[in-house]
C-alpha cells in the first residue's frame, strides 16, 4: 500500500475476555486499528461482536485484558469520559427532545455556549442532509432519518471514535444501501476511526478498509475485504463470508501437487505439503473462479448438466451437475444470448491458481 | 350479538347506579340546608370557614412535599432497579407494598415510639418534626401507588439504552435521571403524583394521631358536629379527586411528544 508509512495505531486490544455467567463470550482478543480507518466487526449471531464494541465504550468492563487509545489505557475511564460516539440498533433518539436538541445534547452536556451549539447542530443537520429538521420530534421521523439524526447525535462533539452497532439492521433493504454509504461517506470527510458492527457479509465487505471476521469469540481473520473474500485462511471465514464451491478430490502425488478430479489429474498449487497419496481432499473456490469453459486460461476442465438457473440481475448464477460434485458459477448476464437452459450439458473451466485448500 | 351489547348496557347501568347514587344523594342531601329550597349554603358556610382553609392547605403543602420527597426516592431507586438490579424487582415491589398491608396505626405507633421526645431523635417534640414525620408517613402510604406510576412508565421507555447513549455522549448518573428518563416518564409521574395528593387529602388515622391539622381531621370533627356540612365535604372532596384524575388524563393527552409512531 503506498499509505503504508502514514499508517499510525489509534485502537488496540490486548487480550481481551469476557464471560457471562461461566460462558466465555471474548476468549482472549487481540487487535489493531489504524487512525481514521473503518473496520467493520463482522460474524454470525453470538459471536462476540456487541461485547467487544461495549467494551470499547465502557458499558461492559473487561474480565481481563486491555483496550488502549494512542497509546492509553482506557479501562479505568467511565463512558462518559471516553469522548467515544456511539450509533445503537435501535437509535435511542431521546423521544422528549425534538431533533436539535437531540444533536446537541453532548454539546450541552459539554458546556458549549448556546449559539456556537445552535451553529455546531445546524452544521451537523447540513452533514445528514436534514437541514430544517431541527424542530422535528424523532417519532415524526423515517427510521432512516432517525439514524442519520443518531448519527449527527454521536459526531457532534467531535469525539476521537465512532462505534455503531448493528445500525442499518432496522432499515429496509434500499435504504440500508444508501445509509451505508452515507455513513461511509460522512466517515471519510471526517477522518474518524470507526468500529462498525454487523453480520451481512456484503455490507461489510462494500464499506470497510478492513474486516475482523469474528467466531465464538475468537479472531478468525482480520484483513481488507479482498483479502477476506479471495484468500479466507480459515473454512469458517470462507463459508461465512460469500458462497464456496467444493469438489471431492482424491491426492494422487502429494510431491507433485496432483489430485484426481471427475476421472482427470490436475495440478493444485495450494495443496498443502501434508497431504497424503490417495487421502481424500477438498477443493473450494468462490463462484466466480469458475467459468463457463468456452476459451482457455483454465487448466481444469471438467463436464456436467446444468440443474439450476438463477437470474440475479446483471449476474445470472448457475448450478452445474458433475456427476459426483456440483458447482455454482455465476455469468454476466448478456441481453443478446438467453441463459444456458435446465439439463442443457456445459463444459465448466477453473483456474488450479484460484483453488483453495482448506483444512476441515 | 344483539342481547350481549343489551347485557353489557344493563350491566354497566347496574355498576353505575351503585356509584353514582350515593353520590347524588348526597349531592342532593347537602343543598337542602334550608327549609325553603335546595341552596349552596352548605358550601358557602364551608368555604368561608378559616378551619377549611387552613387545614385543606396544610393539606396540600403536605401532599406536595410528600409528592417531592416520594419522586426523589422512587425515581432513582426504580431506575436502578430496571437498569442494574431486575433481580431485586420482587423484593422491592414486595417492600413497596408493605404499606398496604400495614395498617396505618400501626405505622403511626411505631413513629411515636421511635421519634418521641425522649427518644434519640425527638422528631415529635417540634412543630416541625412533626410536619417532617407526617410527610414521611405519606411518602410511605404513596408508595405502592408511587412505585407502580414511575415502574409503569419505565416499561414505556428502552430505559437502558436511553441511558447508555446519554452516557456515551458524557452525561452522568444524575443529568440522565432528570434530563432523559424524567421528561419521558413524565405523565406516568403525575398520575403517581396525583395519587397521592388523593390519599393525603383524604387521610385521617396518622394525621389525628400526629396531632395534626389536616383536611381529613377538619373533615372528621366537621362530621361530628354538623349535618349538612359533611355532605358537602364529602361532594367538595370527590371533586378534588376526580378533578386530579382529570388532570392525569388530560395530561396524557397533552404529552404526545413522546408517543411512539408506531
Ligand atoms: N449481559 C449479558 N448477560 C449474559 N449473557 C450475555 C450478555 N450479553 C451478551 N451475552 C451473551 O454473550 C454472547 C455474545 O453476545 P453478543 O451480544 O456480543 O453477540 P453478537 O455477536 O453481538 O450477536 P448479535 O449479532 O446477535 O447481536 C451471547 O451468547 C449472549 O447471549
Ligand atoms: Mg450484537
Amino acid at each position: 500500500m503506498a499509505t503504508e508509512f502514514l499508517r499510525q495505531e489509534f485502537l488496540r486490544i490486548e487480550k481481551l475476555v469476557k464471560t457471562f455467567g461461566g460462558n466465555q463470550v471474548v476468549k482472549g482478543v487481540d487487535l489493531a486499528f489504524d487512525k481514521g480507518e473503518f473496520v467493520s466487526l463482522l460474524g454470525p449471531s453470538g459471536c462476540g461482536k456487541t461485547t467487544i464494541l461495549r467494551m470499547i465504550a465502557g458499558f461492559e468492563r473487561p474480565d481481563s485484558g486491555r483496550i488502549l487509545v494512542e497509546g492509553k489505557d482506557i479501562s479505568g475511564l467511565a463512558p462518559n469520559q471516553r469522548k467515544i460516539g456511539m450509533v445503537f440498533q435501535a437509535y435511542a433518539l431521546f423521544p422528549n427532545m425534538n431533533v436539535a436538541d437531540n444533536i446537541g445534547f453532548g454539546l450541552k452536556i459539554a458546556g458549549m455556549p448556546k449559539p456556537q451549539r445552535e451553529a455546531r447542530v445546524e452544521e451537523m443537520l447540513k452533514l445528514i442532509g436534514l437541514s430544517g429538521y431541527g424542530k422535528r420530534y424523532p417519532f415524526e421521523l423515517s427510521g432512516g432519518q432517525q439514524q442519520r439524526v443518531a448519527l449527527a447525535r454521536a459526531l457532534a462533539p467531535s469525539p476521537r471514535m465512532l462505534l455503531l452497532d448493528e445500525p442499518l439492521s432496522a432499515l429496509d433493504a434500499k435504504i440500508r444501501v444508501s445509509l451505508r454509504e452515507q455513513i461511509r461517506q460522512i466517515q471519510r470527510e471526517l477522518g474518524i476511526t470507526t468500529v462498525f458492527v454487523t453480520h451481512d457479509q456484503e455490507e461489510a465487505l462494500s464499506i470497510s478498509d478492513r474486516i475482523v471476521v469474528l467466531n465464538t469469540g475468537n479472531v478468525e481473520q482480520f484483513g481488507q475485504p479482498f483479502e477476506i473474500y479471495n484468500r479466507p485462511q480459515t473454512r469458517f471465514v470462507a463459508t461465512f463470508v460469500g458462497t464456496l464451491n467444493t469438489l471431492n478430490a482424491t491426492v494422487a502425488d502429494a510431491g507433485q501437487k496432483t489430485v484426481t478430479l471427475g476421472g482427470t489429474t490436475v495440478t493444485i498449487p495450494a495443496l498443502p505439503a501434508s497431504a497424503r497419496n490417495g487421502e481424500a481432499v477438498a477443493l473450494t473456490m468462490r463462484p466466480e473462479a469458475v467459468s463457463l469453459a468456452n476459451g482457455a486460461a483454465r487448466d481444469i476442465v471438467l463436464d456436467g448438466k446444468v440443474a439450476e438457473v438463477s437470474f440475479l440481475g446483471s449476474v445470472i448464477r448457475l448450478k452445474v451437475d458433475l456427476g459426483d460434485n456440483a458447482v455454482n458459477l455465476d455469468t454476466f448476464n448478456d441481453p443478446r444470448t438467453p441463459p444456458p437452459e435446465h439439463g442443457a450439458p456445459v463444459r465448466v473451466g477453473i483456474a488450479s491458481s484460484d483453488v483453495l485448500v482448506l483444512d476441515k | 350479538m344483539k342481547s350481549g351489547r343489551l347485557w353489557s348496557w344493563i350491566i354497566f347501568a347496574l355498576g353505575a347506579a351503585y356509584f353514582l347514587l350515593p353520590l347524588l344523594a348526597t349531592f342532593e342531601f347537602s343543598l337542602r340546608i334550608r327549609r325553603e329550597g335546595y341552596t349552596f349554603d352548605a358550601y358557602t358556610s364551608v368555604f368561608s370557614d378559616g378551619r377549611f382553609q387552613a387545614s385543606f392547605s396544610y393539606s396540600l403543602i403536605v401532599g406536595i412535599c410528600a409528592i417531592v420527597v416520594g419522586l426523589l426516592i422512587v425515581v432513582p431507586a426504580a431506575y436502578y432497579v430496571r437498569l442494574r438490579a431486575p433481580h431485586l424487582r420482587p423484593i422491592i415491589e414486595f417492600i413497596t407494598l408493605l404499606p398496604l398491608i400495614i395498617p396505618a396505626i400501626i405505622l403511626v405507633f411505631g413513629y411515636i415510639r421511635m421519634y418521641n421526645t425522649s427518644s434519640p431523635l425527638p422528631l415529635l417534640g417540634t412543630n416541625l418534626g412533626t410536619d417532617i414525620l407526617l410527610t414521611l408517613a405519606y411518602v410511605a402510604l404513596a408508595l405502592p401507588y408511587m412505585y407502580r406510576a414511575v415502574d409503569t412508565g419505565l416499561r414505556t421507555i428502552d430505559v437502558q439504552t436511553l441511558t447508555e447513549a446519554a452516557n456515551i455522549l458524557g452525561a452522568n448518573q444524575a443529568t440522565i435521571i432528570a434530563q432523559v428518563i424524567f421528561p419521558n416518564i413524565i405523565v406516568a409521574v403525575l398520575s403517581g403524583a396525583f395519587l397521592t395528593l388523593a390519599i393525603v387529602i383524604g387521610e385521617f388515622t396518622i394525621a389525628s394521631l400526629l396531632n395534626r391539622q389536616v383536611f381529613g381531621v377538619y373533615m372528621q370533627n366537621i362530621g361530628a358536629n354538623r349535618a349538612f356540612e359533611p355532605a358537602a365535604l364529602a361532594v367538595i372532596s370527590f371533586v378534588i379527586t376526580w378533578g386530579a384524575m382529570g388532570m392525569i388524563q388530560l395530561l396524557a393527552r397533552f404529552a404526545p411528544k413522546t408517543a411512539r409512531r408506531d
